[in-house]
C-alpha cells in the first residue's frame, strides 16, 4: 500500500499528491510516469511524476474523469492499492542554448521537471503558459524558480493575454529566436503549437498521455502513429518529437471510452 | 472389452455462451478411475518422454487406480508443481497423449484430465506435500511471476535459498491472471498456487519493473542477490503491420484479454475498466490466444464473432478442445484469408479487407503455404482482435545493455545462464511465445544450473 503524505489544492479541479514509494522514487529522472489504482477494482492510470524527493512521489492530477476524481476524494493518510513505475523513457534532454517551455492547463505538471532539468544544466529557459482563466494557471510559482521569461494566456483574459498560447507564441517569435521547445497539454493545443512552431522551422518535442493499461509494453492501447511507424508511448514514450505524431488519431483513441467514463461517473460517483 | 475414453462434462453451450463459468467441468472419482484402467502401463512409457517435464504418468495413473491419490498427486507434484493448471492449459494431444500407445488403435488415455483431476483434489482437500526446507541464506531473485518464475521459485526455495519473486503488474500469475481467461483456468486456482508458494516462504513482490523500479545491477551488486532468474515472458504484442491498424476499435489480443481477465472489465462498471466489442468482430489468428480472444468476445455480447485465418482448419495451432468448444459457441472459422487493411471513419474501425489465399507447396513449418491471390474480400466490424503472436519485452535489454538478446528480443542464453554471469532466464522469454509447461520445465531446469553457480562461486 502507498500512503498519500501530502495533498495540496492547486485549484477547484487540479490536485497535488505527495505518495510515498520507494520502489518509484529509487531511479526516477524527468519525463518518467506512473501507473496507480485507488482500489481493488480500480483501472491503473498513468500520471507524469512531478517531483521525487527521497522516497516519495509528487503526481498533479485533473479530476476529469472517474479514476481521478475517486483520488480527489482520498486524503492524507489514505492508501492506494498499487503505485508502480518509474515507466517510459526519461525526457531526452537536448543539447541546446536556450528552450522555450509551453504548457497547456494542468500540462504545467508533466512538463516542469523538464523545464527544471533544463535549468540545472544551464540552459536558458522560458515559459508559455496558458489555460480557461486565472484560476487554472498552476505552478507559476515553481515556474517563476526555473524560467526566466513567463508569458501566460488565458482564454477569458483574466490574466495575461486574452487567447490561446499559439497567439502569444506568434507575437514571441517575431521578437526571439529558440532553439528548442517542449509542448505539452491537451492533444489539440499541442497539434496546433507543432502546427506553428513547423512554420517557424521550431523543434517541438511533445509529451503523450494516451489510454493505457499496464504501461510496460504489454497491451498495445497506448500505440501512436509517427510519420507513418507505430509507437508505444508507454515504452518508447510518452516524449516524442511532435512533427510526425498523427494528432487526429490519437484524440479519436483517446474519446473511444467517452461514454463508458461518463456512464460510470454517473453510476459510482456521490457529487459533492 | 475396450473401454471407450471417458468424456469430460461441458457445460451446455447456451448457457455458457452468456457467462465466464468454467466450461469443462473436470471428472469425478469414479469417471477418473475408469479413465485411469485405460491405461496399459508401459514397461517403457512414451508418454514420460513426451511430457517437457518428465511426470511419471504411469505411476501416477497406476496410484490413482490404488485408491491413493495423496500419493498420486505427489508423484505428478515432485515434476509439475502446478497440475491444476497445467491439465487444464497444456496441449496434450501433442504431448503425452500423442505419444500414448492406446492411442494407436483407439483415443489415448485422457492424461491431461487425470492430471487436472488430480491436481484439483489437492486444491479442494489441501493436500500438500510438507518439505522440510533447510535454510542457506543465500538470497536469490526472480524477474516475473507467470509458470516460468513460479517453477524456478519453487524449486530454489526447495533447495533452501530464499526467494524474491518480482511481479511488474498488480496481481502474481503473469500469463496465467492477464491472459487465459476464466472459463478455461479458473484464476482463483491460480491465486491458491501462488498462496502455497507464498506459504512456503517465497517472497512475493508485486510493481517492481525491474529493469525501471530496480536493475538487474542494482539487485545484483546493492541487494545481494546471488543470482537471477528471468521468466519476464512474452508480453509484447506482434503487429499485422498493414494499414489502418491503429483505428480505435482494433486491439491487439494482449489489450482485450488483459482488460477482461485481470482488470475484470466485465463487470463494468462495478469494475472500474471498460472494454468495448460491439456486434461484429473479427479475431486474426488461429492459436489459443485467437480462441480465447474469440470466445471472450462472445461471452460480451458479440452476435457475429469470426477468426480470419490465412491457412486451413487442419494448420489452426490452437489446442484441440479450444477449437471445438469455440465451435461450439458459434465462433465461424473465416479461413484462407489474409487482412491487408483496416478501413476506418473519423478514425474509427469499419471494415476489413482481407486477401483471399490459397494453399501453395510445404513450408519451412511443415505445413501448406498460403499463397497470395490477388483477390479480395471485405467484412463490416466494430472490433477486431489481433493474435499473431507475442514478443518478449524490451524493458531489461534497454536497461542492461550487457545482457545479449537475438534478433526478435529473445535472451541469448547458454544451459539458462544470460550473458550476464548470475543471471539465468527461461520460459517465452528465451523461446519466444511458446507453453505454460515449456516455460515450468524451463524454470525448473535453470534451477540445477543457478545451484550449481552459487555453490560453485
Amino acid at each position: 500500500m502507498y500512503e498519500i503524505i501530502k495533498k495540496q489544492i492547486l485549484n477547484k479541479d487540479v490536485d497535488l499528491m505527495v505518495i510515498h514509494a520507494p520502489m518509484v522514487a529509487r531511479n526516477a529522472l524527468p519525463g518518467h510516469f506512473i501507473i496507480l489504482r485507488v482500489n481493488e477494482t480500480g483501472e491503473r492510470i498513468p500520471l507524469t511524476i512531478v517531483d521525487v524527493d527521497g522516497e516519495n512521489i509528487s503526481i498533479i492530477y485533473q479530476k476529469l474523469g472517474y479514476t481521478t476524481k475517486l483520488l480527489g476524494q482520498l486524503n492524507v493518510g489514505d492508501k492506494l492499492v498499487d503505485f508502480v513505475g518509474p515507466l517510459g523513457k526519461a525526457a531526452h534532454i537536448r543539447d541546446v542554448k536556450n528552450v522555450l517551455g509551453i504548457a497547456g492547463g494542468v500540462g504545467a505538471a508533466p512538463l516542469l521537471p523538464q523545464l527544471k532539468e533544463y535549468n540545472r544544466r544551464g540552459i536558458k529557459v522560458d515559459l508559455v503558459i496558458g489555460a480557461r482563466s486565472k484560476e487554472y494557471i498552476i505552478l507559476l510559482d515553481q515556474y517563476k524558480k526555473y524560467c526566466e521569461n513567463i508569458y501566460i494566456a488565458t482564454d477569458d483574459g483574466s490574466l495575461g493575454t486574452k487567447g490561446f498560447v499559439t497567439d502569444v507564441l506568434t507575437e514571441l517569435y517575431k521578437e526571439k529566436k529558440y532553439d528548442h521547445t517542449i509542448a505539452i497539454g491537451p492533444l489539440i493545443m499541442m497539434k496546433y503549437v507543432v502546427r506553428l512552431n513547423k512554420k517557424y522551422n521550431i523543434s517541438t518535442d511533445v509529451s503523450l498521455n494516451p489510454v493505457m493499461v499496464d504501461g510496460t509494453g504489454m497491451c498495445g492501447n497506448c500505440r501512436v502513429s509517427i510519420n507513418g511507424k507505430t509507437f508505444f508511448a508507454c515504452i518508447d514514450g510518452p516524449d516524442f518529437p511532435g512533427e510526425g505524431v498523427n494528432f487526429d488519431e490519437l484524440i479519436a483513441r483517446q474519446d473511444y471510452y467517452h461514454e463508458e467514463e461518463e456512464h460510470i461517473c454517473k453510476m459510482k460517483l456521490v457529487t459533492k | 472389452m475396450k473401454i471407450p475414453r471417458v468424456v469430460m462434462p461441458v457445460l451446455d453451450k447456451d448457457i455458457r455462451k452468456t457467462n465466464f463459468e468454467e466450461v469443462a467441468c473436470g471428472y469425478t472419482l469414479p469417471e477418473a478411475e475408469l479413465e485411469a484402467s485405460r491405461c496399459l502401463n508401459c514397461k517403457n512409457p512414451r508418454c514420460v518422454s513426451a511430457c517437457p517435464v518428465s511426470i511419471n504418468i504411469p505411476k501416477f495413473i497406476g496410484e490413482l487406480i490404488k485408491g491413493d491419490l495423496d500419493e498420486a498427486y505427489y508423484t505428478i507434484y515432485d515434476a509439475n508443481i502446478l497440475p491444476s493448471v497445467c491439465g487444464r492449459v497444456c496441449p496434450q494431444e501433442k504431448q503425452c497423449e500423442q505419444a500414448c500407445i492406446v492411442g494407436i488403435k483407439n483415443e489415448p488415455v485422457a492424461i491431461g484430465a487425470l492430471e487436472r483431476f488430480l491436481g484439483d483434489y489437492s486444491l479442494k482437500n489441501n493436500i500438500l506435500k510438507e518439505s522440510k526446507i533447510i535454510e542457506n541464506g543465500i538470497k536469490v531473485g526472480i524477474v516475473g511471476s507467470g509458470p516460468a518464475g513460479l517453477a524456478n521459485a519453487a524449486e530454489m526455495r526447495r533447495k533452501g535459498y530464499t526467494v524474491d519473486i518480482f511481479e511488474a503488474l498488480h496481481e502474481f500469475g503473469g500469463v496465467l491472471k492477464y491472459g487465459i481467461p476464466d472459463f478455461r483456468l479458473p484464476k482463483d486456482i491460480v491465486t491458491t498456487e501462488v498462496n502455497r508458494l507464498q506459504n512456503m516462504g517465497v517472497g512475493f513482490h508485486k510493481n517492481v519493473v525491474v529493469g525501471k523500479s530496480i536493475t538487474i545491477d542494482q539487485l545484483m551488486n546493492e541487494e545481494g542477490y546471488q543470482a537471477l532468474f528471468l521468466g519476464s515472458g512474452a508480453g509484447l504484442p506482434s503487429p499485422l503491420g498493414v494499414p489502418g491498424e491503429n483505428l480505435s476499435g482494433i486491439y491487439y489480443a494482449n489489450e482485450f484479454l488483459t482488460r477482461v481477465n485481470l482488470m475484470k472489465s466485465h463487470h463494468f462498471p462495478e469494475s472500474a475498466t471498460p472494454v468495448k466489442i460491439g456486434n461484429k468482430v473479427a479475431i486474426v489468428g488461429g492459436g489459443n490466444v485467437a480462441m480465447d480472444a474469440a470466445r471472450t468476445a462472445k461471452r460480451l455480447g458479440a452476435k457475429e464473432v469470426f477468426v480470419l485465418y490465412r491457412r486451413d482448419m487442419d494448420a489452426l495451432p490452437a489446442r484441440l478442445d479450444e477449437i471445438h468448444h469455440a465451435i461450439e459457441e458459434d465462433v465461424d472459422f473465416r479461413l484462407l484469408l489474409n487482412p491487408v487493411e483496416f478501413i476506418g471513419e473519423n478514425y474509427r474501425l469499419k471494415q476489413v479487407k482481407c486477401e483471399i489465399m490459397e494453399l501453395g507447396e510445404k513450408d519451412a513449418s511443415g505445413r501448406k503455404r498460403p499463397m497470395p491471390t490477388n483477390t479480395f474480400k471485405v467484412f463490416d466490424l466494430d472490433s477486431c482482435i489481433i493474435s499473431i503472436g507475442q514478443k518478449p519485452n524490451p524493458i531489461l535489454k534497454e536497461s542492461e545493455a550487457a545482457l545479449e538478446v537475438d534478433k526478435w528480443g529473445r535472451m541469448v542464453t547458454n544451459n539458462y545462464q544470460t550473458s550476464i554471469p548470475g543471471v539465468f532466464a527461461g520460459g517465452d522469454v528465451v523461446s519466444g511465445a511458446a507453453t505454460v509447461i515449456l516455460a515450468m520445465g524451463a524454470g525448473k531446469d535453470a534451477s540445477i544450473e543457478m545451484d550449481k553457480y552459487i555453490k560453485g562461486k
